[in-house]
């Protein structure tokens, strides 16, 4: 095989590999809230409200680690991705 | 509106999350294509040093013993310094990549920090386990940013960095101010309420 053609085929498997890679932290991190707010219900208050003080309304654990995983999804990947083809395409 | 002090561990355990998240982004795309937009290049440095600041409220308001306020001071100055002179490497100003030793001593510092300021012993009870768990961790840890001092552009240190901050993350959500460790809870530490 050309050796040109290898080189093509192995930058353009390393992209991918790390475009799969940075795509998938912030929907694991969702699944990983989803599960954790299943498992333990009773750490998500605004399930039973009554009753609590506002610290316990405010800070959902399960419901803090869902934000933060569809943020990093929504906010960093997407010029992430965006940035990592433009540099193996510049370097391929 | 003083926080109870397991809600101050979770909002904390909330910036470690994404401290982590970051790192771990940049440890996969490389800090070349990481560092591509500045926002991104001073995202996690500029949280380090923002959890740094946030963690003199924590001294202040938090003041169960000296020794409680003392820990609390030491740690906010080390991650204040260490979120500094990465924001120092990022933008220029900071050239030698020994600065990078400052991220070890931060490390060494807060560990240091979690242990000393947990009187009790592992199984008095969960927030005591996970005090102990944290804070060697952290020691032990101060080996991975050290290495990656040697060797900035390590996929492995740089994964193995950021998945130290997940760690500390998750032991900081475990965190509870009341609660038994594998089935132990001294008579000592009070009924648990919840």
């Amino acid at each position: 095989m050309n050796a040109e053609l290898v080189s093509e085929l192995k930058v353009s498997h390393r992209r991918t590999w790390r475009v799969r890679a940075i795509s998938v932290i912030g929907p694991l991190t969702a699944v990983a809230a989803v599960a954790w707010a299943l498992v333990q219900p009773y750490r998500i208050t605004l399930l039973h409200p009554h009753g609590q003080s506002f610290w316990w309304l405010f800070v959902e654990p399960p419901l803090l680690v869902l934000v933060v995983g569809v943020l990093f999804h929504v906010l960093v990947v997407p010029g992430l991705v965006e940035d990592l083809e433009q540099a193996d395409a510049a370097a391929g | 509106m003083q926080p109870p002090a397991e809600h101050v561990h979770w909002l904390f355990a909330t910036g470690f999350l994404i401290l982590g998240l970051c790192l771990l982004g940049e440890a996969i795309v490389g800090p070349d294509v990481w560092r591509t937009r500045a926002w991104r290049a001073y995202l996690w440095p500029g949280i380090a040093f923002t959890l740094g600041v946030l963690m003199f409220p924590v001294m202040t308001f938090f003041t169960n013993s000296t020794i409680h306020m003392l820990a609390h001071g030491a740690w906010a100055q080390a991650l204040m310094f260490a979120g500094a002179a990465e924001l120092g490497l990022v933008r220029g100003k900071l050239t030698s990549p020994w600065w990078r030793l400052a991220m070890a001593f931060a490390f060494l510092v807060s560990g240091t920090a979690f242990l000393v300021h947990e009187q009790n012993a592992w199984f008095f009870q969960r927030s005591s386990f996970l005090h102990h768990l944290m804070g060697w961790t952290l020691v032990i840890g101060a080996a991975v940013p050290l290495a990656r001092c040697v060797r900035p552009r390590s996929t492995a240190f740089g994964g193995a960095f950021a998945a130290t901050f997940l760690l500390i993350a998750v032991m900081l959500y475990c965190d509870r101010d009341l609660a038994p460790i594998f089935g132990h809870l001294s008579p000592l530490a009070g009924v648990q309420h919840r």
